[in-house]
């Protein structure tokens, strides 16, 4: 990728999100409070830190961001106002409209539910799959 | 027979819920010596007091034993009420119940014993103890001040300001120290020279001030009070008092060459100089290492350019004897030089500077005109890299680093990455670091105020390597968050070095008998309650010299150092503490063992005249202690093989009475 375009992408994803990287400090509450960690190639304060460094092909091309359960305890729990969980929104969405379609209509998923599933997960689907 | 009063407090439950305090003063009671023998709630407090002082009189006491808390506590208490009936504060003594006894042990019976126990050892101690008198010795009204930084001007205005007088010894040719070569100063980025100069001014006009430049302590001697110091006026080869500044020396001087210290050693001065426009005092000075008159004997165009006549190649140096009450170490420290790692490259590249010399390559008044243009070039950098921690932080045994954190690089790596991207947007500037530190009165928000809005890149991990290429300098660095290496092609590399106390603290330290820690920073008489005393008395310390800090925690410093001189010099006497050690000189041999291990140097040796048989006289070398040094440590007791050294008020005699008493069951 060249630097213009590089830089086009990462200046995409700081408007999408509205998230200033720069404050984040580093303590790494996000990743430890995350629930999701296992599951995840980077971690919620490598996202941070990957945009910052303006890696955002890297990011995009993980699975990572479809791991993401879109619970907001990053956002909740960081000490700076980072909102890690906005940049992964932020790159999710720009895979996807990068594809060009959605993966899940509200109609489709009812008849998708599980009982045992949590609710964070739906909601989770509904941010991932129905923009 | 001493007529001995025993006082056993209860100390509400403190004492008598672990001690039978009943039965303590019966037992006691029937010692030998013991008149009276009682116990009370409060020995401390004001109606205990008047039972013991009521005993006193109505028993006619020669001596009284408190068996209460910690003689620390309320020893001065009891001695002070037994005073007011006529009985010498001496001859009380205390047990130590509380703290030895009631709150260690649980059993009753147990308890009781010990109690009746360091009773009787306290008992056994009065009957030896004899009256003793607080000696009082004059205090000079002048307190000298080593070292003109910041910390020394602040210690002496404060003191002046007080109404005493003051001396400034500074070895260099003017006041201002470190502060003077700074650039801007952190939290407020407000200009240091437009803070400190105005200061020095001050010193320069204040009447109570007198200021020695150029001039170093040769000897001290004396003790708290009473110091008579030799003072060295080097040769400047200018005479101070004509010399009007004006400058025109330095500026027709031919020998050019010389390295401008003020400034890194990264412009040149004259042989003839004073070191910037704001020197106090502005006097010129000759070095005579360059001097090409003083080299070769031909030359002496300031001599004839001088309108004043101030020039004297002739001079020698001077010694100036004055006398002083107190003694404030302000000697401050200096960056150390990173020649020992290979690996950063400032011994072999123009381009890797210290965090001083970037602060003269961006001083208005620097060698760049407060231009930031690199050494090698005089080009302007476009990537910067700082690291941090150079020469700090390492392990106590690491030949080449400081075992301890220096304190203020965290802060001012922020304000030069700051300001350079404040100045010049175009500069990529990154910061490797293990921790930032940032304790302080909004000082983290300044850090964060590089990172966030400055755009500072922060990047945790370390330099391991800088080579010069091309007139690139390339740098490999960790990422530790990312977990990669970096390879940066950087124009500029600074350096955040360790501090150091300044060479000459040590041999200062000596003349003063103050002690040091292992890295030569002064250490203080308590590391939380008496921070900027010296163990020795009527030494005091300001600035670094006592451990890294930065201006404002140095200024605060600065003047509690003077408070402490203020409350010395303010005593027309000083009382003396009378439990010091005494020597028999009919058995001191004059071997200098006592002499050897004091620790304040309060023992001299006299050859003193004696009396021999058959009318002889004997001259006979034998040592004496100075009272009012003497601490009453007990170490010369310790170390006299002849015994003639003892301890007034712990002598011999008493301490082996006390064991007696403790083993005689």
């Amino acid at each position: 990728m060249s630097h213009d375009k590089k830089q086009a992408a990462l200046d995409e994803i700081l408007r999408s999100s509205g998230v200033d990287v720069r404050k984040c400090m580093r303590c790494g509450k996000c990743t430890a409070t995350c629930p999701a960690f296992d599951e995840m190639e980077y971690h919620p304060h490598q996202f941070v830190y990957m945009v910052e460094k303006g890696e955002i092909e890297k990011l995009a091309a993980s699975p990572s961001i479809f791991k993401c359960l879109s619970c907001f305890a990053c956002m909740e729990r960081c000490p700076r106002q980072v909102e890690p969980a906005k940049l992964i929104e932020a790159v999710r969405l720009s895979v996807i409209r990068e594809k060009g379609a959605n993966h899940l209509k509200p109609e489709q998923v009812p008849a998708l539910l599980d009982e045992d599933l949590p609710q964070q997960a739906i909601t989770s689907a509904f941010r991932k799959y129905s923009k | 027979m001493q007529r001995i009063g025993v006082f056993i407090c209860h100390c509400g439950t403190n004492i008598a819920a672990t001690v039978d305090v009943k039965a303590v003063a019966e037992a006691l009671g029937r010692e030998p010596g013991v008149v009276f023998s009682t116990d009370y709630q409060y020995m401390c407090s004001e109606s205990g007091q008047t039972l013991m002082r009521d005993a006193i009189r109505e028993h006619k006491l020669t001596g009284v034993v408190v068996c209460s808390c910690s003689p620390r506590m309320h020893e001065t208490t009891f001695r002070k009420a037994a005073e007011k009936e006529g009985l010498n504060p001496y001859m009380v003594e205390i047990a130590n119940i509380r703290e030895q006894v009631s709150w260690i042990h649980k059993d009753v019976a147990e308890a009781t014993e010990k109690a009746i126990i360091l009773g009787r050892a306290a008992i056994a101690k009065v009957h030896l103890n004899k009256p003793l008198k607080a000696g009082e010795s004059p205090v000079t009204k002048r307190a000298l001040v080593i070292g003109g930084g910041i910390a020394g001007i602040q210690t002496a205005l404060d003191i002046a300001e007080a109404g005493f007088e003051v001396d400034i010894v500074e070895k260099e040719p003017t006041i201002g120290g470190k502060m003077a070569q700074i650039d801007k100063t952190f939290p407020t980025l407000d200009c240091a020279a437009c803070i400190l100069t105005p200061k020095m001014v001050d010193v320069a006009q204040n009447e109570k001030i007198k200021i020695f430049s150029y001039s170093e302590v040769e000897s001290v001697k004396g003790f708290v009070g009473n110091f008579k110091v030799a003072i060295r006026k080097k040769a400047r080869y200018v005479d101070e008092e004509k010399c009007t500044g004006c400058g025109i020396c330095t500026e027709k001087c031919p020998q050019k060459k010389v390295p401008n210290e003020f400034n890194m050693g990264l412009d040149t001065r004259r042989a003839i100089y004073i070191p910037f426009a704001q020197a106090v005092p502005k006097v010129a000075t000759i070095d005579a290492n360059y001097c090409t008159m003083m080299k070769t004997g031909k030359c002496g165009v300031c001599q004839k350019l001088c309108g004043a006549g101030a020039i004297d190649y002739k001079q020698q140096d001077t010694i100036v004897e004055r006398e002083y009450g107190a003694i404030v170490a302000a000697t401050g420290f200096n960056p150390m030089k990173p020649t020992q790692y290979n690996e950063l490259g400032y011994a072999t590249c123009e381009d890797v500077v210290t965090s001083l010399e970037l602060e003269r390559l961006m001083n208005a008044a620097g060698p760049t005109a407060g231009t930031l243009l690199r050494p090698s070039d005089k080009k302007h950098p476009h990537t910067i890299v700082f690291v941090q921690c150079v020469g700090s932080r390492c392990d106590a045994e690491n030949e080449k680093g400081k075992p301890y954190c220096s304190k203020i690089c965290c802060m001012y790596t922020a304000k030069h990455a700051m300001l350079i991207r404040e100045k010049y947007p175009d500069t990529e500037v990154y910061v490797f670091y293990i921790d930032v530190r940032t304790p302080g009165k909004n000082f983290d928000e300044f850090y964060r105020r590089a990172v966030e809005q400055y755009g500072v890149h922060y990047v945790k991990g370390q330099v391991g390597k800088v080579v010069e290429e091309n007139g690139v300098l390339k740098v490999q660095a960790s990422d530790l968050l990312s977990g990669e290496q970096l390879h940066i092609d950087a124009d500029l590399v600074v350096l955040a070095t360790a501090v150091e106390p300044d060479k000459s603290a040590r041999s200062i330290a000596t003349m003063l008998t103050a002690s040091m820690d292992t890295n030569d920073f002064f250490t203080e008489a308590h590391a939380k309650l008496r921070p900027v005393e010296s163990p020795t008395a009527g030494i005091f310390l300001s600035g670094v010299c006592q451990g890294p800090k930065d201006i404002p925690e140095t200024v605060s410093q600065a003047s509690a150092a003077a408070a402490k001189v203020i409350g010395l010099l303010a005593k027309d006497k000083l009382t003396c503490n009378p439990c010091v050690a005494e020597s028999d000189e009919m058995l001191c041999n004059g071997c200098s063992s006592c002499e050897k291990v004091c620790p304040y140097g309060a023992i001299t040796y006299t050859d003193k005249e004696f009396r021999g048989p058959n009318r002889t006289t004997l001259i006979r070398r034998v040592a004496s202690v100075n009272p009012a040094v003497c601490q009453g440590c007990g170490a010369c007791t310790v170390a006299c093989p002849s015994g003639a050294m003892d301890l007034k008020g712990f002598s011999n005699r008493q301490i082996m009475a006390e064991v007696d008493a403790i083993c005689k069951m």
